[in-house]
């Protein structure tokens, strides 16, 4: 029943879509009727979006066989908060999800762009709408969540177990409010192209919708990546896995924009730049959509596979962006009165720098992406493309990003001199000395990890003192940066000192090296809702002599069959302690990895952290006194 | 003039990564590793069962001659099972039979020897079964076909007639 109310609702979506593009085109220049009639279409559509997906929401709580999606996805022993994450699970119900989203922005874009112009208004109305129509017909046609089976099964397929995970369930709408935000975007900057509308006051406006979309994304890939580190139980957190550079792409695009756009917003200049990136952010969003849900790239994640849907996509993509590409150089006027006061030293240029490296590194992101896709295409060569790349091309060029970041915000608009040049240089100095002496001791390439590791030092030192003086109140910016610099560190110093112990273990039996000591204890079963756990004990001495019990658990799962391993991880702020135990087929030993890994919760904090810039800058009123 | 060449530039790229990518759609994605029929054999270094000295491979695996590298343990049932064929191809002259004590205590293995008459023309002991993770094997028993220094058939489980009789015709 709830299959079939939600069904007919999307139907009733599709048709108030043509609706308000018809009223769209009619009353264009008549736009007394956008905030009484076509509004309250909107609110309908969104209403229509909102009966289908808790159609779809309760069928899976009931256990609904009888609709196909529920029947591959759910299983009447999932606990009840699986069975509603396992609603956006599945491609069928994360489509829907996009599609609310959809519906969702741009009905408050309109409640809240009233002080705009109503032809520009009407203009993104039309192009959101064009973008809404294309989910619908895509969702009915190729991924209807709402198909009837005949006869109703018993019993589902069940949900994967490695996707029944607190972080999981929340990753994919966090990440969708990220990059369904960027349509808006997209949408927003076609739409002031037309009307001629770029202007200091758009810039403010669409800089709300820049920065929620920007807190989301980077919230989602958090997420995604804490789940990878809990769940996998590979003991890393990113993996330059194409699904994840799928997401990383629009970030960087994401991120230059946000620059971009504040600079509009004080100077009126870079126009062109932010009209590119708004196309580009969602372009790369919806092709990042595509190179996941059409199984062009050989991953670990499995989504369901369907070339008629690649296609459809494929195509969909492509007339957006002819579509903007058309728009864009019909309409769009460069800029040429503010080209002449850039100078060498001041933030327009410090900023432009910015740009250019996050160009570069969203390039090699997709270029490790999509060229294995072209090799495969022009001369049938299968290869993959892995984390080497990305980290050779990727962390040499941090160290002058990272100094940029650190000098930049020091300039003035227009042109400037670097003040207190003392402590620039001094806190250098600082910076390199830590470095030497952190590096001195390692085994590895002393001159490039040292300078990587004093460029990120640097940035540190430089935005912890912005933050007690008095001279810049750019809390939200500072604040970004500084945790920006935390990221880096961690990150690098996670990489620097991470050890690793993988052995082969009986129960009573004992590791030792000489750093450590691992002696497995005992092993007990444990029958849970809808799996078996077997946890094992381990203690763990180190050189210092304290000891840790170690708890990792073996999963198997009934519906589906399929064991997982979950790690244990001691967490605290200096250092994680992480283990994992497999089993070995037809032997009486355990597979153990013990793996420590410093630093690691502060790749979270820092993460939180730049969220919370974000979300600083969305509050205040006003950017820069 | 300028003017029009970047659009018509991006429109063509545009149409290109269409294109690549509409192409990409069709191909399959699933990637089957390439089998190769010949592997050359591992190098190791392993101790002489009875004397335990010190072997190493490439004085096991000499010249042009046939080799049936088999991998056994006294407490593998099948290994009992597939002892008469093995013991049969002994008898042959133009292949020589290598076994592979896998995990496994000398004793048990000299009386399994004992009692069932030894093969073999050579034994190594692999003690820790680091050295069959480097034939590549999955268990016990397994058996491994080598000429010039190349795996030319690998058998998994023990062998049968239908193996057996293979071996013969390869090896004549």
């Amino acid at each position: 029943m709830s299959s079939l109310i939600g069904y007919y609702s999307l139907i009733f979506g599709v048709g108030i879509s043509i609706l308000v593009i018809f009223f769209s085109i009619k009353n264009f220049n008549d736009t007394q009727n956008l905030d009484t009639k076509i509004i309250s279409l909107v609110f309908l559509q969104l209403l229509f979006v909102i009966i289908s997906f808790s159609g779809l929401i309760l069928s899976f709580v009931n256990s609904d066989f009888s609709n196909e999606t529920v029947f591959n996805h759910s299983h009447t022993t999932k606990p009840l908060f699986y069975k509603i994450s396992g609603t956006w699970g599945n491609h069928e119900g994360s489509l829907l999800l996009w599609l609310l989203v959809l519906t969702l922005f741009i009905f408050v874009f309109l409640l809240k762009s009233k002080n705009q112009p109503n032809q520009y208004r009407i203009l993104t109305l039309l192009f959101q709408q064009i973008i809404i129509l294309g989910f619908f017909i895509f969702l009915i046609q190729t991924s209807n969540p709402f198909n009837h089976i005949f006869p109703v099964p018993k019993e589902g397929l069940g949900l994967n177990p490695i996707l029944q995970d607190p972080a999981l369930a929340i990753h994919p709408p966090i990440l969708y409010l990220g990059y369904v935000g960027t349509s808006i975007i997209f949408s927003s900057a076609l739409a002031a192209v037309c009307s001629n509308n770029i202007t200091k006051i758009w810039a403010s406006h669409i800089k709300k919708w820049v920065l929620v979309s920007w807190i989301f994304l980077t919230l989602g890939i958090l997420l995604g990546s804490i789940w990878a580190y809990y769940e996998l139980g590979w003991g890393g957190f990113w993996f330059w896995d194409p699904v994840e550079n799928v997401s990383l792409m629009p970030w960087f695009a994401l991120t230059t924009l946000l620059h971009c756009v504040l600079v509009l917003e004080k100077k009126l200049i870079l126009t062109s730049w932010v009209v590119v990136l708004s196309i580009a952010t969602f372009t790369l969003s919806m092709c990042g959509t595509f190179l996941v849900r059409s199984g062009i790239l050989n991953s670990v994640h499995t989504f369901a596979n369907d070339p008629e849907r690649g296609l459809y996509i494929l195509i969909f993509l492509f007339i957006l962006i002819f579509l903007s590409l058309f728009i864009f150089l019909i309409f769009h006027k460069s800029e040429n009165n503010n080209t002449k006061t850039f100078y060498l030293l001041s933030k327009e240029t410090s900023i432009l720098v910015n740009n250019w490296f996050m160009m570069y590194f969203l390039s090699v992101v997709l270029i490790g992406t999509i060229y294995p896709i072209f090799l495969e295409v022009i001369s049938f060569q299968k290869i993959s493309v892995g984390p080497p790349f990305f980290n050779k091309l990727i962390l040499p060029f941090l160290i002058p990003f990272m100094l940029a970041m650190a000098i930049g915000p020091k300039l003035k608009w227009i042109k400037s001199d670097v003040e207190d040049k003392t402590y620039l240089i001094l806190f250098f100095i600082v910076s390199l000395i830590l470095s030497i002496l952190i590096i001195r001791n390692l085994d590895i390439n002393f001159l490039y990890n040292t300078i990587l590791i004093t460029a990120a030092f640097y940035l540190f030192f430089i935005t912890l003192r912005d933050f007690f003086h008095a001279k810049y109140r750019n809390l939200s910016q500072i604040l970004a940066h500084f945790s920006f610099s935390i990221l880096i560190l961690s990150i690098l110093f996670n990489n620097i000192f991470s050890s690793e112990v993988i052995t082969n273990l009986k129960i009573n039996e004992t590791y030792q090296d000489q750093n450590l000591k691992i002696n497995f204890e005992s092993i007990k079963q444990e029958n849970k809702q809808n799996f078996k756990a077997i946890k094992g004990k381990f203690t763990v001495e180190d050189q210092s002599g304290s000891i840790e019990v170690m708890q990792p658990e073996l999963r198997i799962y009934n519906q589906p069959n399929i064991v997982t391993s979950e790690a244990d991880i001691k967490t605290n702020i200096f250092t994680d302690k992480f283990m994992t135990m497999n089993y070995v087929q037809n032997q009486d030993y355990f597979n153990i990895r013990y793996q420590v890994k410093p630093f690691m919760i502060w790749i979270w904090i820092s993460t939180i952290l730049l969220c919370f810039s974000g979300t600083l800058s969305f509050i205040r009123k006003k950017y820069e006194s | 003039m300028k003017a029009k060449i970047f659009p018509i530039f991006l429109i063509i790229t545009f149409s290109i990564i269409f294109y690549i990518f509409y192409k990409g759609l069709q191909n399959s994605n699933i990637y089957t590793p390439e089998i190769k029929s010949e592997i050359k054999i591992p190098n190791f270094e392993a101790k002489e069962f009875f004397s335990k000295d010190n072997v190493n491979s490439d004085q096991i695996f000499i010249g042009s001659e046939y080799y049936l590298l088999n991998i056994w343990a006294s407490w593998c049932i099948p290994c009992k099972e597939e002892h008469k064929y093995l013991m049969n191809l002994s008898k042959k002259e133009n292949i020589k039979i290598i076994g592979q004590n896998y995990k496994d205590n000398f004793v048990n293995a000299k009386n399994f020897l004992t009692k069932l008459d030894n093969p073999y023309d050579l034994i190594f002991s692999d003690n820790d079964g680091t050295i069959a993770i480097e034939w590549g094997a999955y268990g016990v028993p397994e058996s491994f076909l080598i000429k010039n220094n190349q795996i030319i058939k690998k058998i998994i489980g023990p062998l049968n007639e239908k193996l057996f009789s293979e071996i013969k015709e390869l090896i004549q």
